[in-house]
């Protein structure tokens, strides 16, 4: 019953997306794409904080470090074949999270939170100081590359983004979000559901408890690794900001705006952000205190996001209760527990 | 025949405090036995010793003739021994269908399947229905496991064990919280249940000398640690002193 109109949507949402670059001017299908970027990012730090439960403030780091991936692929090694540099970037995630995640997913909760602020700190640090080899506060430059071999010689850097690039990363956001779907609905899935949960039914239902939660946050680095060789290659350069901690605030953020318990959520706190952010800055200096006011406006009337928001709208619109005739609740509903802000609701 | 689960001088010592002391105990396949006490007897630490959640100061504890001691929760669930709680264990964001399914996954040992969609999954499924059918939970498969009745939630989390398929149970006060009039049907729906699922000893640590009585092949009773008593039910009620140990001021009640 509600399959049907949420794939309708999604349809209609990505026919939309993928006709910006041709109605819209070129400034906003650039604009567009760090919201790809970010997209899949957080398609996998959502995998890690709304399936597995656990929150990193540091997440940024591995942005930071597909980024700098791409410096160093395309601009320090003269790799310039971006299919390469995406694949460079997903190792390097894999390789860093490895380790690094065999340590912090032993802990859970505000010390997992600490412990990745913690580490993302110390990459900035060591990106900050290790001028000769980071290039410092300045970062590293990131080169134009090829797109599946191809040059694109005649189009200068905003119509290689508006254009070329767009679709591309329209692409590899498509395909990121058919394996990610893929993976929160596998028997695996079901596991990192059930663990973040509760831990220790789950440990005496035979679920690896750490191990799956490395899973899930090795993962969610390599996502966020590719979706930073995207804003690298956006910007053109791989810089500290990247991964300073008000960044990993960043992708916090989009996912709570977005809503962290519906698949999409974090994508549409992605795209949400993203425009939000160009028009405030438009019209006010200061755009970060109104985009303070609207996270706390959003944490205390919708804690589902926006994409609760749009699930609530939707069932309000098809509700029986527009129609004549008695409330008709499930049997075993209590007005407190189905209320809007504590409803769970995967959407689509 | 050998034990399906035994412990062979097992202590288990908190500094100075000894929570069990030389415990050697024994369960065979087809047993009910129901382990008892006083508040503070050592049940909690005995069961948490058996599931391979501590491990003991001294002494072992051997499962299928392997020992066990420290393996941890997990090698023991795929080794086929489930466990239920006091507390009823639930996860409140899954429904019915996915708590079950999350066992019947760890048993049909698919859990690093990233890229199998789980729905299409017709082996679970069909495992999932069968195991809920049991339980009566069939027709609540789709509903969040946090709007069951306290009851239903308790035959969720038993069900989810079972869903296992253990050879072993082991049932925590399975009928606390759950009122007098009900703690039979309770019982009844667990044993039946096991039965049906094909398990080969259960071990129940109960307060409630009514259910003990009424369920077990044999009793073994906890004081300060230690065993009073491995009797069955019969010799076990004779012996006022026992009872009295055991139950004190329940008596009654």
């Amino acid at each position: 019953m509600r399959r049907a109109p949420s794939v309708i949507l999604i349809v209609a949402a990505v026919v939309a997306l993928g006709l910006v670059p041709v109605l819209a001017p070129p400034f906003y299908a650039n604009l567009l794409v760090p919201f790809y970027g970010y997209a899949i990012a957080l398609l996998g730090f959502n995998l890690l904080f709304g399936y597995g439960g656990l929150l990193s403030f540091g997440h940024a780091m591995f942005l930071g470090l597909g980024a700098y991936g791409a410096a160093v692929i395309a601009g320090v090694w003269g790799i310039k074949e971006f299919e390469i540099v995406l694949i460079g970037a997903a190792l390097a995630g894999l390789v860093v999270a490895l380790p690094l995640g065999w340590l912090v997913v032993r802990y859970t909760g505000i010390f997992f939170g600490m412990l990745t602020l913690a580490f993302g700190m110390l990459t900035h640090s060591v990106l900050f100081k290790f001028y000769h080899l980071t290039g410092g506060d300045s970062g590293m430059r990131v080169p134009r590359m090829r797109l599946l071999g191809l040059e694109f010689a005649a189009y200068n850097k905003i119509e290689l983004m508006a254009g070329p690039f767009y679709y591309y990363c329209l692409a590899l956001m498509l395909i990121a979000a058919f394996l990610m779907w893929r993976i929160v609905h596998s028997p695996f899935g079901l596991h990192l559901r059930s663990l973040r949960d509760n831990a220790q039914k789950a440990l005496y239902l035979g679920v690896r408890v750490h191990q799956f939660r490395l899973a899930a946050f090795v993962i969610s680095a390599i996502y966020g690794a590719i979706g930073g060789a995207i804003l690298g290659f956006r910007t053109g350069l791989a810089d500290p900001e990247l991964v300073y901690w008000t960044h990993s605030g960043h992708l916090v953020f989009m996912t709570v705006l977005g809503g962290f318990s519906s698949f999409l959520g974090p994508i549409i706190g992605a795209l949400a952000l993203t425009l939000l952010q160009d028009q405030l800055q438009s019209y006010t200096q200061y755009w970060r205190f109104v985009l303070g006011a609207i996270l706390a406006l959003v944490v205390i009337f919708l804690p589902r996001g926006l994409a609760g928001l749009a699930a609530d709208v939707g069932s309000f619109l098809s509700s029986p209760r527009r129609r004549p005739g008695p409330v008709q609740l499930p049997e075993h509903s209590q007005p407190g527990v189905l209320g809007p802000g504590l409803r769970r609701d995967d959407v689509a | 025949m050998t034990p399906l689960i035994e412990t062979r001088g097992v202590s288990k010592h908190y500094g100075a405090f000894r929570a069990l002391d030389d415990i050697s105990i024994a369960v065979r396949a087809g047993e009910f036995v129901s382990i008892v006490g006083p508040n503070g007897a050592g049940k909690t630490t005995l069961v948490n010793l058996l599931t391979g959640l501590l491990v003991p100061t001294n002494g072992e504890v051997y499962f299928k003739g392997e020992n066990i001691a420290g393996v941890g929760p997990v090698a023991l669930a795929t080794r086929g021994m489930a466990r239920t709680f006091q507390l009823v264990q639930i996860f409140p964001q899954l429904t019915v269908a996915e708590t079950i399914g999350a066992a019947v996954v760890t048993h049909q040992g698919k859990q690093w399947r990233l890229l199998s969609p789980l729905l299409a999954d017709e082996a679970i499924s069909a495992r999932v229905a069968e195991i809920a059918g049991i339980f009566g939970l069939e027709q609540r498969l789709a509903t969040l496991s946090r709007l069951l009745s306290q009851g239903e939630k308790k035959l969720l989390d038993v069900a989810s064990a079972f869903a296992l398929q253990p050879q072993v149970i082991l049932l925590d006060e399975p009928t606390s919280g759950v009122s007098t009039a009900e703690k039979h049907t309770v019982m009844k729906t667990l044993v039946g249940a096991a039965r049906a699922a094909g398990v080969d000893a259960i071990i129940l640590v109960e307060h409630d000398m009514d259910l003990v009585a009424s369920y077990s092949h044999r009793i073994i009773a906890l004081s300060e640690g230690k065993v009073l008593a491995d009797l069955p039910p019969d010799a076990f009620f004779a012996d006022p002193a026992i009872i009295e140990t055991v139950v004190g001021k329940r008596r009654g009640h």
